[in-house]
This record gives structure tokens, C-alpha cells and sequence, in this order.
């Protein structure tokens, strides 16, 4: 089983033109396979859980409290339902909270995401083409808030901005924050990332030949630099992706992010766990299942397809 | 020498004035400081009285700077929920985040450097192979979830370990100690393990990847080549090379355990400066979130520093001036 | 097996060398066969890819995984050593084979002192104690032309220049009294008067020690200088062995023939008409470029409180080019060469003084180069195109910018005409750079060149990333299209006899300052300054190497270039 991925190989002087095309196959094991099936299986059953809910976890007509802390696949002695994953204590179907929770997860993840890449790599490309004071401002900003766990910066950045909203409307702010927060705390490694190989193509002679005939400096950072940077580009979003989605649901867990009337997988872990030890394990087993799924799955991709790209890895040798 | 060291103070105290900056920023603007101190009855004219006596009514500039006068001498203000001073609060949390935090710092530097250096070595041994899987399982594991898991484990099932606290304490002196008592080590086994699997797995996958880079070196293959023993090219040559790199991420992580331990006070329930740290979020509670914003930077500035002072003694190239030559 | 006196050192019999790829085992080393006897220096030559560096790696049992000896035997003093273990293999590597490799920038460990290198080698294979083994580094590093021994002994790599690394390396490699050396392009990261003295040192050794050598390497001047059998090889086989003067005079075979006759030499004399009263497109006048090493703050405005380091890269230089003429500049490495082809193209501005070509001054406007009227060729022909770009595209990119074609078609044609012009088929276009050969590449420069139109190309060490047959290709290439277009060029070399074969007038560059310049005929066959004359006779040379050696030692090599000097400071 192989895809191919097209990404020319990066020129290596040891061996010119060895390979017969750009291509480079991405021989898939069958793990890699089962990660892709997985990821892209939660990310649909999210897209579409409307559809695929059974039943309305928000809609309190639908809710019985007759119904609650039902364990999976036992039918109700009272309505006589069953529940795939059991109930909660307020009667809310579990399943159905974790495809609409999935929603509000991956929601922030990727929109966080991509906050976080359009920051750091306009940020790093800049940064590495311009150098000098432009450089040095921003890349100092970014190493001081690097030192920083990002965790602990999307804490901060939530609770001032929690603090400047009016009580009012925090509530309905609340998604639009925590994006903005952790969008915010992972910006500094995409810019460090983009920044890196931007210094990098910047000294290559293709540049320079650019230059010569007068290419102008964004037109060269667009045209010429961005399209060598996907590779690594690519890499860190899917390993930001899968770090967006566990930082949400840890905000959430600690009960900063999402409002509960809107549980994200996380919020729906921190209410499972208040029965951990009362015996009712499918409250938080299956949330807690779910977003180790998603973040394993991810963080999988990531990382096969940086092994991938990386050309000594790949060859094995010098 | 210590033109270097000096350099580098003088830079720390620097980066401590901006974050100073900002935390009085976030005290001053985010949310209104008298709304701790009066209450909806005060009247306007005890409001102007109150704002005169809080230095609110000077330039923004005295205030930053009786802000930082006051921080230079441990005055962070007054927590505006529990209305005790800040410094005072954090002071009485700190001992048991840092018992955590040294805990579980010393098991990821230990475990995950004897990981790494395996799994560098040994690429293609079947126990590396699985140490790279079950690290890339434990990255994708959100610290919470793992704190979860020990608990249910050890706690819930097996009841061998308890679920929360510190156990009994002992008092020396302004220090509370858990690492007296049987219970306070019992205590802090999850946490600590908990607090230290993401921290390990970073390390190990570190110091893995840098020496496999150094060991594809040429001076390695040349120590190869001169008939050296295995032990000295992989533990004098290689070692000692992998380090330059590693020093400074493992200092910063150590930095980073004690920040990180937010989470996991929070799920153990241990009363440390973390979990102070998050109700302090949730509440909108600025005195404090400001004095732990300084408390954290000044922490990291110090690590920063020594990691910088170590790194200096470790590579020469940075000690002793280059020599002349055509390089 | 009885031991012989007369018995090889070394003795590769049928040696193969297999990596397995995804299409069947790639043979690196092809049955190759040789002997070295006691004392006696074997060159082996080859282009890259010859398999010259995988037979010395399968003597000392270092050829990289996935890699393996598939048949063949290696006998060192006439026990069989391939196939031997690792740890057998560890008492005859550094014992019995030193080895000595190409870069001495990366050879050392840096934070170790060389001394301590040096103990830990001695005491690995020698019964010595640590004050005998220090004494024996002290005399080693003697012997192989270290001043102040005892001193440096305790200093670190990076306090010595390159050339002092290699005689370092040379000393490990010789410090437990092996029978064998083997040296893997010794002198080719190095500058050409160091590059002399390295190898007469090895000379000197081989001689003084009665070592074997095995020699590798990628420049006949080196072999001619001190081999006294010499191995062709091309494809994991070797072509022919003899006597080197048998070889480079008489060579049997095409391939060796066709190596031979690619290889300038600085005694060729030029060929080029003397052209006279030419007028001068390109001026350049009185160019100052300073760098700065920084301090200790990396932070711009702090960096004025430390201490500035300025380094003088290019100290007044001026010259001018007459159209269609050929300007070179030759200098060791930090001459300054390179920034001052930078400004004369236009991507640097100078910090005084001022470049023009065609009476227009350079960098007024914003766009460096005047309309396109001067192009760069680069040293690099794997950095210098865009591997993300088809070669299309590439060259229509100063086409397309300078609105010189108006529409697809026209701009199409242009480029398969381009693509003509530098001996490539018009289909290359829909590929991309990786698809190339390291010559093609530079070819396809060339043609991105050419496709604005220029007057003047500056071209900047255009073929020191090439094997020597692609390197008379190009070379080649450039003068026809120089006397198509009447083209103007400025080049950059270190390469002596690229310059004699190219050039019309020649600059000689010393740390920044342009020491002497003259017609090229002139400045070969009279040099007036002493740095020209020491350059000259440094560069390695086949005729000439003969020559001395006929005559016997004319010259004593250690001593070209000077002292080195080595000021150690203490931190």
C-alpha cells in the first residue's frame, strides 16, 4: 500500500538525481492506514452529527431524568430506549454528546489551528526574510512566550480577555476566546519552524537569481519561498492539530474553556469523572475513549509524515 | 566569563521588567481594581478618596513603577476573592508544588535520559521500537487523562494509593514538608508519575533524536575508524556532544513541570500554586493571576540563566576564543 | 600462509561491494583487485560515484548500512580481515589502519582538546601510560609540523585553522604505527597552498614510516604529485593500473584518456586571441565591504553596547572588463571573492565605491541588476533552481518579468531555442531540476542566464561542484556562447587552470585586497607579486609534478605559503 505524496525531494548533494521523480512514496504501514481511517472517521462523524446523533443532547424536551445513568445497551426499564454508550445522570445520551462534543472540539482545534498558522507563518516568513530588527522583535517575542508552556500562556490569554468581556456576553464570547487563546499560545512554533527553513531557502541561489531581475521580496517569499516551505508547513499543522485538540479539552477539563451548556469532549470528561467512583465508567470512559482516539490518530499522521519528509530519516544514511 | 554572565543578568532583568509590564497591565486594566475593594454602595466621593489612597489618580508611569517597587519587595496586592494578601497565598502553596515539581522533574531527567540514549543506540532493538510507539501513545494522552487513568487504576480498582491530597504534613519552619510522613509519599507517587510521562517523553525523544545526529557525525566515524572501544566513542563522544543541545530544553522543561503542574494539581486535588493558579482564572481573580505570570517568569529567568552558564561550561567553542586560520 | 617480505600490505582480490535498492543490488565496488605494498603510495581516481571512497570504507569495515561486501577478499599483511567482527575489527582500525578523511572541520570531536584525542587513541591500541602517551602526542604532533607542540597539545579544534586539523587528524590517524593509510581525499576541503603541504606531509610520512598508502582521491594533480602506482576506477570497477607516469602519458583506455585530456593545466597557454582596445563595459571602482561579527547581544539595539568584531571582506578593490573579454578572480577561500562577485552582480550594495556596467551605476534603483543586462551563474547547481519549479518556468521567469516575449507561445519558443543553446532537449522543460544532473543543471543556469539578455554574466565558481569531465563541458560551453553573443564575464575561481584556459585578464585576490592584476598570459608566465607566485607554485599540477620528481626534490613544500600562523588565546 503506498500513496504518493507529491513533494519534490529536497536536492542532496550526495546523490543527484537518483530518484526517478519528484515523488516520494509514502509507504503506509498498516497502523499509518488505520490512523488516517480513524481521523478522518471522527472528523466526519463530528461534521455530521446532526444527522448522526440519535438524539438531541441540548434539547431538554428529549431528555428524561427516568433515563439517567443508563449503562451502554441496556434498554430503559422506563421508556424502554437504549443507549449505545449509556446515559449521563441527566438522562443525555452519551453517544450523542460526544459526536456534538467532537463538534465543539474539533471546531476549536482547527480554527485555533489556523489562527496559529496564519500568525506564525506570516510571522516567520517575515522574520526570516527580512532579518535584522524585524527579525530580532519578533523572534524575541516568540522565544519569550516559548519558554512558556503553551497551556499556561492559553490560560492567561482566557483569563484576561474573560476579564475585559462584560459578565454579560462571556458566555457566548466563550469559544471565541478560547480560539483566540490557544491560537495564540502555539503561534511561536510554526513562526520558528516557517523561520528556520525561510533562512535556509533565503541563502539558496534560486533566490538570489531572483533577485537579479528584480523579483520583488514578497513576490519572492510567495512564489518562490512558500512553495518549499509546505513540507514542513504541513507537518506542523497536523501536529498542531492533534496539540490544539488535547490543549482544548485540558482548558476545558480544568473548566476555563467551552461553557458547559456547549460540552466540548473535555468538559464531558471533567463531568464523567465525578463518577469515576461511584461505578458509572461509560460517563467518562467513552468521551475520554474518543479524544485519545482523535489525538493519537492525528498526532500519528503528523509524525509518519515528518519522517516521511525528512530526507536523512528517510534514507537512513548519510 | 563574566562579561558573559553579566550580559546575560543584565538581559534576565530585562525580559523580568517586561513581564512586570505586563502583569501590571493586566492588574491596572483588566477588570476595575476598586470593584474588589468597594462595594456598590460606596459613595463616588469614597470612591476618589480610595483611588488617591491606591495611587490610582498618579501618572501611569508612578504607578508601574510603585508596582514594580512594590513587587521588588513581595507586595503583590490583595487577592480580590480571598482578600488576603497574594504573595502570602502563593508563599504558603509553594512548597507542595515544588516537592511535586523536583519529584517528578528528577524521574523524567533520569528515566527519559536512560530511554533516550537505548533508543539511540539501539535503533532497530524490538524494546525501542516499542518504547517510540508507547512514547507517541503518551504524547497524544493529555496529562489530565493520564491522572485520570492512575487514579482509576490505583486508586478506584486496586485502592492501593489514595486519590487526592498531600497526605499528612510536617511543618518546618515556613515549609510544609509531605515527604516526612508515609502518606505524603504515598501522596505523591501519581501525581508526580502523572506530571512527569509528558516531560519524559519529551526529553527521551530528544536526546534520542540529537544523538542519533551526532553519532552520524564525522568525528564519530573518525573514532570509529582510529579502533576507539564502543564505550568511549558512544559515552565520552557521543554523550558529551548530545548534551550541548539537551541542556538547554531539559532546563527549560524542568521549568516547565512546575508550570505544567496546573493540570495536575487539578486533577489530584493537591494544594498547590497551580491549582491557586486556576481558580484564580476561573474567578477572574488579577492580583493573583499577575503575581503568578511574575512568580513563573522569574522561575524560568533563573533557569534560563544557569542553563546558559552550563551550556558555557560544557562547549569550549564558546568558552576560548577561535584561534586564527582560514576557517 | 607464509609471510613474505614481499608480500603487499594490502590486497583487495575481486572485491564487490552490493546495496540493495528497490530495483535489484546496486554494485558500488564492481570486482576490484589491487596491491599495496610496504612503503609505497597507491592512488585511487575516480569521478563521484566511481565507488573509490566504498573500497576504502571496506578495508576498515565502514561501509554504511544498508551496504555490504557480497564477495571478494581483503588481506592486510596477508591475513584475511573482511568479515571480521566488530570487535576484531577494532585492533586492526587506528592499530594497523589509520584512516585520515576528507574534511577536518568535522573530523575532530569540539569539545575535546586534540590532546586528549590523541591520549585516548594512543592508550586504546598502546600498553602506555598517561604521561608516556601524553609525550608520545607531543611527538607526534611534532611530526607532523605542529610548532609549540607542548603548548597546542591542550588547545581545542576549533583554535586551529583547517589546514593544522588535517595535519591533527594525520596525527591520529598515525598515532598507534599502522601499516596502512588510508586517505580519503585528504586535501580536497582545503585551500590550494595548504593543500600542498598536506600532501607533503603524507609524502614525507609514507617515506620516513614506510607506510602503505591508499590514496583517494578526485584530482590527478595530487596523484601525480605523490602516488606511485595509480587505480582508475568509473563504476565500481577499476579501468586500468600502473606506474603514474605510465597512465597520465600513456593512457590504454577511452575512459582514462578522455580524464586525462579534461584536465586543465596551468601551463597550457591561452588560447585566446589578445584582444586590444576594447572598450570597457564594466567598471568597477574602489569597492569597500566591511562585515560585522556581532557581540554578545543578538538583540540590534543592545549590540551597540558590546564589542564589535569588523571584518574587512573586500578592502578597495578596482577593476575593469572590457566587452566581450573575460575577467577572473582567483584567491583562497576568504579572499573575498565571492562578496565581490555579489556586488558586481548587484546583490550586495558595496559599503563605498561603485559598480558600472554599461555606464549605468549599479544599485540605484531598487531592481539590482540594470533590465536584466547582467546575470549570475552560481557555484551550486543544487541550490541555485527552485526545486519546487519545472524548468520551464525557471528560465521563462526573467522572460515573463521583463516582458521580453509577449505571449505564451512566443515565450515558449524562447525557451526550447534556450534550451538548444546549452545542448538540452527543448522536452527538458516540463521536468524539474531534480530530474538533472549536477553539469545539466548548470547548464539549464546558464540558459536562465541567457534568457534576459544580458551583456555581462558574472559567474561564480561555475564548475568547482563539477567532476572534471563535466567541467570541460561547461567550460566549453560558456566560451562558444561567449563568442555567439559576445558575451562579457566576470569569473570567480580558485581553479588556476580554469582561469588560464578562460580568462583574458586576471585578478589575484588576497584577504580583500586585489594584489595584482594583468593580462592573463602575463601574470602566468611573470608574476610579480610574491602571493602569486607562491599560489602558482602551490597548485597541483601533472606535468609539472613530473617534472620535479625527474629532477629530484626542486622545492620544498612544507615551506610554501609561509608559516601558518596560530594565535592561542586563553580564554
Amino acid at each position: 500500500m503506498a500513496v504518493d505524496i507529491n513533494l519534490p525531494a529536497p536536492p542532496s548533494p550526495d546523490r543527484p538525481a537518483s530518484t526517478p521523480s519528484g515523488r516520494i512514496r509514502l509507504k503506509l504501514g498498516i497502523v499509518t492506514w488505520l490512523a488516517l481511517l480513524l481521523a478522518i472517521g471522527l472528523m466526519l462523524a463530528a461534521l455530521f452529527a446532526p444527522l448522526l446523533a440519535p438524539y438531541d443532547p441540548f434539547d431538554p424536551a428529549t431528555l428524561d431524568l427516568l433515563d439517567g445513568m443508563m449503562p451502554p445497551m441496556q434498554p430503559s426499564a422506563f421508556t424502554e430506549k437504549t443507549f449505545l454508550f449509556g446515559t449521563d445522570n441527566q438522562g443525555r445520551d452519551v453517544f450523542s454528546s460526544i459526536l456534538y462534543g467532537s463538534r465543539v472540539s474539533l471546531t476549536v482545534a482547527f480554527a485555533a489551528t489556523f489562527l496559529s498558522l496564519a500568525i506564525g507563518v506570516s510571522a516567520g516568513l517575515v522574520s526570516g526574510y527580512a532579518g535584522g530588527v524585524t527579525d530580532a522583535v519578533i523572534m524575541r517575542v516568540a522565544d519569550a512566550q516559548l519558554t512558556f508552556p503553551t497551556i499556561l500562556i492559553a490560560l492567561l490569554v482566557f483569563g484576561i480577555a474573560q476579564g475585559l468581556v462584560p459578565a454579560a456576553e462571556q458566555e457566548s464570547a466563550a469559544v471565541w476566546i478560547l480560539i483566540f487563546a490557544i491560537g495564540f499560545s502555539n503561534w511561536p512554533q510554526f513562526a520558528r519552524t516557517v523561520r528556520g527553513a525561510t533562512l535556509v531557502e533565503k541563502r539558496r541561489d534560486y533566490v538570489a537569481a531572483a533577485r537579479l531581475i528584480g523579483v520583488s521580496p514578497a513576490r519572492i517569499l510567495v512564489t518562490h519561498i512558500l512553495p518549499n516551505l509546505a513540507g514542513p508547513v504541513l507537518v506542523i499543522a497536523t501536529i498542531g492539530l492533534a496539540l490544539a485538540v488535547i490543549e482544548e479539552a485540558t482548558l476545558s477539563y480544568l473548566g476555563v474553556g467551552v461553557p458547559p451548556t456547549r460540552p466540548s469532549l473535555g468538559t464531558l470528561i471533567r463531568i464523567g469523572q465525578q463518577f469515576l467512583f461511584s461505578g458509572e465508567w461509560w460517563i467518562l470512559a467513552f468521551p475520554a475513549a474518543t479524544l485519545v482516539l482523535l489525538a493519537l490518530s492525528v498526532n500519528l499522521l503528523g509524525d509518519r509524515l515528518r519522517d516521511a519528509l525528512n530526507p536523512r530519516l528517510r534514507d537512513g544514511r548519510r | 566569563m563574566t562579561g558573559f554572565v553579566l550580559r546575560r543578568i543584565f538581559q534576565s532583568v530585562l525580559v523580568m521588567l517586561a513581564v512586570a509590564l505586563i502583569a501590571f497591565i493586566v492588574i491596572r486594566f483588566v477588570g476595575d481594581p476598586l470593584e474588589s475593594l468597594a462595594s456598590q454602595e460606596t459613595r463616588l466621593e469614597d470612591r476618589a478618596v480610595m483611588m488617591q489612597r491606591l495611587g490610582l489618580d498618579r501618572p501611569v508611569v508612578f504607578q508601574f513603577a510603585s508596582f514594580v517597587r512594590r513587587g521588588l519587595s513581595g507586595d503583590f496586592g490583595i487577592s480580590y476573592k480571598q482578600q488576603e494578601p497574594v504573595t502570602r497565598m502563593i508563599a504558603e502553596r509553594l512548597p507542595a508544588t515544588l516537592e511535586l515539581a523536583l519529584a517528578s522533574a528528577a524521574l523524567a531527567l533520569v528515566l527519559g535520559g536512560l530511554l533516550g540514549i537505548h533508543c539511540a543506540l539501539k535503533p532497530e532493538s524490538p524494546l525501542t521500537h516499542f518504547i517510540m510507539t508507547v512514547s507517541l501513545v503518551g504524547v497524544s494522552l493529555p496529562t489530565f487523562l493520564i491522572g485520570i487513568g492512575l487514579i482509576y487504576l490505583f486508586s478506584v480498582e486496586l485502592g492501593w494509593l489514595p486519590s487526592f491530597g498531600r497526605g499528612e504534613t510536617v511543618k518546618l519552619g515556613w515549609w510544609t514538608t509531605g515527604l516526612l510522613t508515609l502518606s505524603g509519599w504515598r501522596s505523591i507517587i501519581l501525581p508526580a508519575i502523572t506530571l512527569s510521562l509528558f516531560q519524559m517523553t519529551l526529553l527521551m525523544r530528544l536526546i534520542r533524536a540529537e544523538m542519533l545526529e551526532v553519532l552520524r557525525q564525522d568525528y564519530i566515524r573518525f573514532a570509529r575508524a582510529r579502533g576507539l572501544p564502543q564505550s568511549s566513542i558512544h559515552f565520552g563522544h557521543a554523550l558529551k556532544n548530545t548534551l550541548v543541545p539537551v541542556i538547554t530544553v531539559a532546563g527549560l522543561q524542568l521549568g516547565s513541570v512546575i508550570a505544567f503542574a496546573v493540570v495536575t494539581e487539578t486533577v489530584f486535588q493537591w494544594p498547590g500554586v497551580g491549582s491557586l493558579f486556576i481558580n484564580s482564572v476561573q474567578s477572574v481573580d488579577v492580583p493573583v493571576m499577575a503575581a503568578y505570570l511574575v512568580f513563573i517568569a522569574l522561575l524560568f529567568v533563573v533557569i534560563n540563566l544557569i542553563v546558559d552558564i552550563l551550556y558555557y561550561a560544557v562547549d569550549p567553542r564558546l568558552r576560548i576564543a577561535r584561534g586564527g586560520g582560514e576557517t | 600462509m607464509t609471510q613474505h617480505k614481499n608480500d603487499p600490505v594490502l590486497s583487495i582480490s575481486n572485491l564487490t561491494v552490493e546495496f540493495p535498492t528497490a530495483s535489484g543490488a546496486f554494485k558500488a565496488v564492481d570486482g576490484i583487485s589491487l596491491d599495496i605494498a610496504k612503503g609505497e603510495v597507491l592512488g585511487v581516481i575516480g569521478e563521484s560515484g566511481a565507488g573509490k571512497s566504498m573500497t576504502g570504507a571496506a578495508v576498515t569495515g565502514l561501509i554504511d548500512r544498508p551496504g555490504r561486501i557480497s564477495s571478494g577478499e581483503i588481506r592486510l599483511n596477508g591475513e584475511r580481515i573482511d568479515g571480521f567482527s566488530e570487535a576484531a575489527l577494532r585492533t586492526v582500525r587506528g592499530r594497523r589502519i589509520g584512516t585520515v578523511f576528507q574534511d577536518p572541520l568535522v573530523s575532530l570531536n569540539p569539545l575535546y582538546t586534540i590532546g586528549r584525542q590523541l591520549i585516548e587513541t594512543i592508550r586504546a591500541h598502546l600498553p602506555l601510560k598517561a604521561k608516556a602517551a601524553r609525550a608520545r602526542a607531543i611527538e607526534l604532533l611534532r611530526e607532523v609540523g605542529i610548532g609549540e607542540a607542548e603548548r597546542r597539545v591542550d588547545a581545542y579544534p576549533h583554535q586551529f585553522s583547517g589546514g593544522m586539523r588535517q595535519r591533527v587528524v594525520i596525527a591520529l590517524a598515525i598515532a598507534a604505527d599502522p601499516e596502512l593509510l588510508i586517505a580519503d581525499e585528504p586535501t580536497s576541503a582545503l585551500d590550494v597552498s595548504v593543500q600542498a603541504q598536506i600532501v607533503a606531509l603524507l609524502k614525507s610520512l609514507c617515506e620516513k614510516r614506510g607506510l602503505a598508502v591508499l590514496l583517494i582521491t578526485h584530482d590527478m594533480g595530487v596523484i601525480a604529485e605523490i602516488a606511485d602506482r595509480v587505480a582508475v576506477m568509473n563504476r565500481g570497477r577499476i579501468v586500468e593500473t600502473g606506474p603514474v607516469a605510465d597512465i597520465v602519458r600513456n593512457p590504454r583506455e577511452d575512459y582514462t584518456r578522455g580524464l586525462i585530456a579534461a584536465i586543465p593545466s596551468i601551463h597550457s597557454k591561452s588560447t585566446r586571441p589578445v584582444l586590444t582596445g576594447a572598450d570597457h563595459l564594466v567598471r568597477v571602482e574602489n569597492i569597500r565591504q566591511n562585515f560585522e561579527l556581532p557581540g554578545g547581544f543578538s538583540f540590534p539595539l543592545l549590540r551597540r553596547l558590546s564589542p564589535v568584531r569588523h571584518i574587512t571582506a573586500v578592502d578597495d578593490v578596482s577593476f575593469s572588463i572590457g566587452e566581450g573579454q573575460t575577467f577572473a578572480l582567483v584567491g583562497e577561500s576568504g579572499s573575498g571573492k565571492s562578496t565581490i562577485a555579489r556586488i558586481v552582480a548587484g546583490l550586495l550594495r558595496p559599503q563605498t565605491g561603485r559598480v558600472a556596467v554599461g555606464g549605468r551605476r549599479m544599485g540605484e534603483s531598487n531592481a539590482p541588476a540594470v533590465g536584466g543586462a547582467v546575470q549570475m551563474v552560481f557555484q551550486d547547481p543544487y541550490a541555485s533552481l527552485n526545486p519546487r519549479w519545472r524548468i520551464g518556468d525557471i528560465i521563462a521567469e526573467p522572460i515573463r518579468r521583463l516582458g521580453l516575449g509577449q505571449n505564451r507561445a512566443e515565450i515558449d519558443r524562447q525557451v526550447a531555442e534556450l534550451l538548444e543553446r546549452v545542448r538540452l532537449e527543448p522536452q527538458a522543460r516540463h521536468r524539474y531540476p531534480h530530474e538533472f544532473s549536477g553539469g545539466q543543471r548548470q547548464r539549464i543556469a546558464i540558459a536562465r542566464a541567457l534568457s534576459s539578455r544580458p551583456r555581462f554574466i558574472v559567474c561564480d565558481e561555475p564548475t568547482s561542484a563539477l567532476d572534471v569531465s563535466v567541467q570541460a563541458q561547461v567550460l566549453d560551453l560558456m566560451a562558444s556562447l561567449q563568442a555567439e553573443f559576445g558575451l562579457t564575464y566576470l569569473l570567480i575561481s580558485h581553479n588556476l587552470a580554469v582561469v588560464r584556459q578562460m580568462a583574458d585578464r586576471v585578478g589575484v585576490l588576497k584577504g580583500g585586497v586585489l594584489v595584482e592584476e594583468g593580462a592573463v598570459e602575463q601574470v602566468f608566465e611573470r608574476p610579480q607579486h610574491a602571493y602569486t607566485k607562491m599560489l602558482l607554485a602551490a597548485a597541483p599540477d601533472i606535468r609539472e609534478a613530473f617534472r620535479r620528481r625527474e629532477v629530484g626534490p626542486g622545492r620544498d613544500l612544507t615551506t610554501i605559503g609561509g608559516e601558518e600562523t596560530l594565535p592561542l588565546e586563553a580564554g
